[in-house]
């Protein structure tokens, strides 16, 4: 596994940050007090957080409407994140962009994206930047089975195949683009699409940390090398809703409450390594304990912020102008 | 005539021209919903409800749902309006414009004109443009200042239920492609809407209420505001004539240049972003064509040219509002009333 107690941990623990931040935005959501739209990850932190493991500050990831994962995995900070979806100005985009749009470029996260399909192109230019400058980092698009059907993704996989670009496509497959069931509309298999364009693919078990974590190390590793992209088809599920608010009337009756007792990275982890002896189960209580606290604060802290100034609708547009 | 919501008002006109001609059919994404997927069939009937019902009618082959994937449903529809059906294809967010753009702008609007006449495209595509929804930059904007600059596009902004239902028909009839705007944040205002079906020409302005002082020209959701602010000023014996042009392509010149003739003052109101936006175009055209009736320069009120932002105080602040639209209207009154007395 040649992950040590540290990793170990840290792995535990962002993966609870993230479904604690989740759960707690679903409660908060419910209360009116957060505007706007907001798509859950809750259920499918096994993939950022296996994907993200393996990256620094100098690699990118672009992420998805569903992005609130992938940020805490690649380090952004929860309170910024939280004030942000709070729409306040101390925010990680000053309250300008909202939950759909967290970035914060020095952590090489370049942001939510409100588009299908937006993230693929622009990571083929953060891997480009990676080669051209030789800086030795990696760029990683999360996108979902529903980005997978755009024209933006397949053209980026061509892209990226003959360049040979330092780039891994993480496609999500939860089941669903909004409403509307991948098995439905998605053609052939998502390994074999990429095949199709000369890229090493493999499916894994999104609920299985140690699954998705091995399955990046190898794709990683080769775009490191400069042996070009690869394709990660990650299956898993989403607990929520496409967003807050939604009944979710095409999912099968108990299907999210099913999915919740049965497949559960969170657990899985638990019983991996308590079961391997690698941890002891006093440990990850310790971390779920932490993390309650850590969300607790950053909610409160989210709340007290302060709006943006009437001002700030004005800046921010250009450098210069 | 019932109450009805400006959804269900088009959820109506839909309705009635897939009674009436079977080469109608509905796309987009979740335009039902469900597809595939273990639990209810047409389980959302559009992101916001507004196609909910249609696919029990009229079934999966008339009503249907969509991968995300918008060149490439939004280019069948071009292609399918062009042999023979009329599609009205649901881009969602007017925002996903950018992602399929090229179907729209180099295939469908000029199709008639580069194949010497010979083509019809009858096709709408519909969308939710405006901001107010919390759904920030790329979920808000208005953009219809680009489809307006086509030539070969009709675009359609209604103001209300009314507006709606008879413009959508027209809409479908239409046998040239249409853009059909709806405000997001208006699914729910409600009016006395007839049963029957009805259509509304296109390039004919509504006057939504005559006054003798200034004209405002508003555009969609705006013509609310607009209204609002000219009931306060009528306290103070300010009268102002509304304009709603309805489409902005084809525009009805020749009513807001009578209404500009009669008040000598003109306000636009557009939600667009304020450069080569609808209220800039007015302005010309009456800059130009009636510059002699003019008491006072143009006023023009709309966002900053600010991308839309997402938190609510920065959003408020960023689409024009009643108060907004009032001062405007007072600042031309009393450069009018300076005028007057330098003479």
């Amino acid at each position: 596994m040649q992950l040590n107690r540290e990793d170990l941990l840290r792995a535990y623990r962002t993966m609870r940050l993230i479904r604690d931040f989740e759960e707690r935005l679903h409660v908060e959501f419910a209360t009116g007090e957060i505007p706007g739209f907001v798509h859950l990850y809750a259920g499918e932190e096994a993939s950022a957080v296996g994907v993200c493991m393996h990256l620094g500050d100098k690699d990118r990831i672009v992420s998805t409407h569903r992005g609130h994962g992938h940020c805490i995995a690649k380090g952004c900070d929860v309170d910024g994140m939280m004030s942000e979806i709070y729409g306040r100005k101390a925010g990680l985009c000053g309250g300008k962009g909202g939950s759909m749009h967290i970035a914060d470029l020095s952590k090489g996260m370049l942001g939510a994206n409100g588009i299908v399909g937006g993230g693929p192109p622009l990571i083929c230019g953060a891997a480009l930047t990676a080669k051209v400058l030789k800086t030795g980092g990696v760029a990683i698009a999360f996108l979902g089975d529903g980005a997978s059907n755009q024209g933006t993704t397949l053209e980026s996989y061509n892209l990226a195949s003959i360049w040979k670009l330092p780039a891994v496509f993480v496609v999500e497959d939860n089941g669903y683009a909004e409403a509307t069931s991948s098995s439905y509309a998605v053609a052939g298999s998502q390994t074999e699409r990429a095949q199709g364009f000369g890229m090493p693919a493999q499916t894994v078990d999104g609920f299985d940390f140690f699954a998705v974590h091995e399955a990046a190390r190898t794709a990683i590793d080769r775009a490191r090398a400069g042996e070009g992209p690869s394709l990660i088809h990650v299956q898993l599920s989403r607990y929520y809703g496409h967003f807050e608010g939604d009944g979710m009337t095409y999912r099968a009756p108990g299907e999210a409450d099913r999915l919740r007792t049965e497949s559960d990275c969170l657990k899985r982890f638990r019983a991996q390594v308590t079961e391997a002896a690698l941890l002891e189960a006093s440990d990850l209580d310790a971390i779920d304990r932490s993390v309650t606290e850590q969300i607790e604060t950053s909610v409160r802290k989210a709340k007290s912020a302060a709006l943006p100034a009437d001002t700030d609708l004005m800046t921010d547009v250009y450098v210069m102008y | 005539m019932s109450k009805k919501s400006f959804r269900q008002a088009i959820n109506e006109a839909l309705r009635q021209e897939m009674r009436r001609d079977p080469r109608v059919v509905v796309m987009g994404e979740d335009v039902a919903g469900g597809a595939g997927a273990p639990g209810e069939d047409d389980a959302w009937g559009g992101v916001l409800g507004v196609t909910k019902g249609l696919l029990s009618e009229f079934g999966r082959e008339r009503v249907l749902d969509t991968p995300l994937s918008e060149s490439a449903y939004i280019g069948c529809a071009a292609g399918a309006a062009a042999t023979g059906l009329r599609p009205v294809a649901e881009l969602m967010f007017v925002d996903f414009l950018g992602v399929c753009f090229d179907q729209i702008f180099n295939q469908a609007a000029k199709f008639r004109y580069m194949f010497g006449g010979r083509a019809v495209t009858p096709l709408v595509i519909r969308a939710m443009y405006g901001a107010g929804f919390r759904a920030a930059s790329q979920h808000s904007q208005c953009l219809y200042p680009i489809f307006t600059h086509i030539p070969g596009l009709k675009v359609v902004i209604p103001s209300s239920p009314y507006d709606a239902k008879g413009l959508l028909i027209q809409a479908i009839r239409d046998d040239d492609p249409v853009i059909f705007l709806e405000n997001k944040v208006q699914y729910d205002q409600e009016e006395e809407v007839p049963d029957e079906s009805y259509t509304i020409p296109f390039g004919e302005a509504n006057l939504t209420r005559e006054g003798t002082d200034v004209t405002i020209v508003a555009i969609g959701r705006m013509v609310q505001i607009a209204n609002q602010a000219a009931d306060r000023l009528e306290k103070d014996g300010i009268s102002c004539t509304v304009v709603d042009p309805r489409t902005t392509s084809p525009l009805d010149t020749g009513t807001i240049l009578d209404c500009v003739a009669e008040t000598g003052r003109l306000v636009i109101v557009d939600e667009a972003s304020p450069r080569c936006n609808i209220a800039t175009d007015i302005s010309a055209l009456v800059a130009q064509e009636a510059f002699d009736a003019l008491r006072a320069p143009i006023r023009m009120v709309c966002p900053p040219h600010v991308p839309v932002p997402f938190a609510p105080n920065l959003e408020d602040l960023y689409v024009p509002n009643a108060a907004r639209v009032e001062s405007a209207v007072r600042a031309v009154m009393r450069h009018a009333a300076r005028q007057g007395a330098r003479t």
